[in-house]
């Protein structure tokens, strides 16, 4: 199995879960899994031309997907894939 | 060397002078630096407190808020005696009683495209201990086109993420900024707000102390800085990653075709600025027509639209229907008597009023102008704000 983590600020749409797991071999099947189980999340990573969209980064242990195959990443059984929202804070 | 400090700061810092790679050069170079904070809330906190006891020379604050009752939860370097200051006045008060041998500049004021190089020019090093996304791009794109190092932190939640953007590298070049990471904004209402979201008071105390190290290893040069990488933490499962920054071809200032060589108008940038977007207008009651309805005895159905944690904190016996819920729960809503439907400040309730009529429809439905928030101040004085 490979998992992906789940930001805080999607979990609105994971019924709250921060770790989705699926047998997917790339990136692009893991994060297909994904948005199949949770369509809400669908227009939070994809445009409508169905591109990653360009304010999420998505990770492949520490590395950035752009720096290896993009969304064909290949994974081997264990990787972890994380989802990088940017997050603007709350001080005030 | 000359030795710059007098036997009394020697004797302050004398547990950074033992440890051996930091010594009394490390402790020079803290003493001569000009650190700017922007923010004094949540992150600035303990960024500012711990910059003054280490020993910064010189760090000047940027804030143009007052204290307000709901910063104390994380805001430390405040007190409920200074509710209603100024943040960076009574900031500046707290860490020069401290420590009286350093200087602190007050910079009451919003940081605009218009100020913020001139503000910036004059610091070594800016922490960005900001809130909101204009204010992340200006800070991030005014410290790249003034060639200042960043010290970045960020929080949501249970979530924080620091890093150091454009550090200067021994090559010459500068390390990855903001916009590698993200060239664009998310588009409002995407990522909520804190004021929607909250943040768990302890986190911004985490992420603003990793802030004050990593401007102190900057400025001493020990260790290796946060350059190319993004810390991230989950207070929720005590989780940390630490990823790797690359620069971004697509980056707009530094990338390979670039676009920007000033500073823009960051909250049309963030979707936030011009005219806002045409919506239909729904009908709507005020606090004190309603409370007069309810006096007359003609109290109509009233609908909460918020979450079951902020009806928790205020309510004011509406039937609590949270947004999502409101869709299977139609058949609840009554449309042969007036309803109105109110949630905090009267946003959500007005786009399930909209919902309702278009997909359902209402017409028999009223929307609480200013909600929960011009009711608590308008009728019942005793309910709390949040």
């Amino acid at each position: 199995m490979n998992s992906i983590i789940i930001p805080t600020p999607l979990r609105k749409f994971t019924g709250g879960t921060g770790l989705f797991e699926s047998p997917a071999d790339s990136v692009k099947g893991l994060l297909d899994d994904l948005v199949a189980s949770h369509e809400g999340l669908r227009p939070h990573l994809f445009d409508n031309d169905g591109d990653l969209r360009s304010f999420i980064r998505v990770y492949v242990g520490d590395e950035d997907i752009h720096e290896l195959d993009g969304t064909a990443t290949r994974l081997t059984p264990g990787t972890e894939v994380s989802i990088i929202p940017a997050i603007a804070g709350g001080i005030s | 060397m000359v030795n710059p400090f007098t036997k009394a700061e020697l004797e302050r810092y004398s547990r950074h002078l033992i440890i051996p790679e930091f010594n009394l050069e490390g402790q020079r170079k803290l003493k001569e630096a000009h650190v700017l904070v922007i923010g004094s809330g949540g992150l600035g906190s303990p960024m500012l407190m711990y910059l003054a006891a280490a020993g910064v020379g010189h760090i000047g604050i940027v804030d143009f808020d007052v204290i307000e009752d709901h910063n104390l939860q994380r805001q430390v370097l405040f007190g409920v005696d200074q509710v209603g200051a100024s943040k960076a006045q009574s900031a500046k008060d707290r860490i020069l009683a401290l420590n009286p041998h350093i200087e602190v500049t007050v910079h009451e004021t919003r940081i605009t495209s218009e100020n913020a190089l001139e503000l910036i020019e004059q610091y070594d090093v800016v922490a960005d201990g900001t809130d909101n996304f204009p204010t992340r791009y200006l800070v991030n794109d005014a410290c790249v086109l003034a060639g200042k190092t960043n010290v970045y932190a960020s929080i949501y939640r249970f979530e924080g993420q620091c890093s150091v953007f454009n550090y200067p590298r021994p090559d010459g070049t500068r390390g990855p900024n903001y916009r590698d990471l993200f060239p664009s904004p998310p588009p409002p209402g995407l990522v909520p707000s804190c004021s929607e979201g909250g943040v768990i008071g302890v986190l911004p105390g985490i992420l603003g102390s990793l802030q004050a190290l990593e401007v102190i290893k900057v400025i001493s040069g020990v260790g290796d800085v946060l350059d190319g990488r993004l810390f991230l933490f989950d207070a929720a499962t005590f989780g940390t990653r630490t990823l790797k920054v690359r620069p971004n071809a697509k980056n707009p200032l530094t990338g390979e075709n670039p676009t920007q060589t000033e500073l823009i108008d960051y909250e049309m940038f963030c979707g936030l600025g011009g005219a806002p977007k045409e919506e239909r207008p729904v009908k709507e009651i005020t606090p004190v027509e309603l409370d007069a309805l309810c006096k007359k005895g003609e109290a109509p159905v009233l609908i909460d639209v918020r979450e079951p944690y902020e009806f928790a904190i205020a309510e004011m016996g509406g039937v609590l229907m949270p947004v999502e819920s409101v869709p299977e729960r139609v058949a609840e809503i009554p449309k042969n008597r007036p309803v109105v439907i109110h949630c905090r400040s009267g946003v959500r309730s007005a786009r399930i009023i909209r919902m309702l009529e278009d997909e359902h429809g209402y017409a028999n439905l009223l929307n609480l102008k200013g909600g929960i928030l011009a009711w608590q101040e308008d009728v019942d004085p005793s309910l709390a704000r949040y």
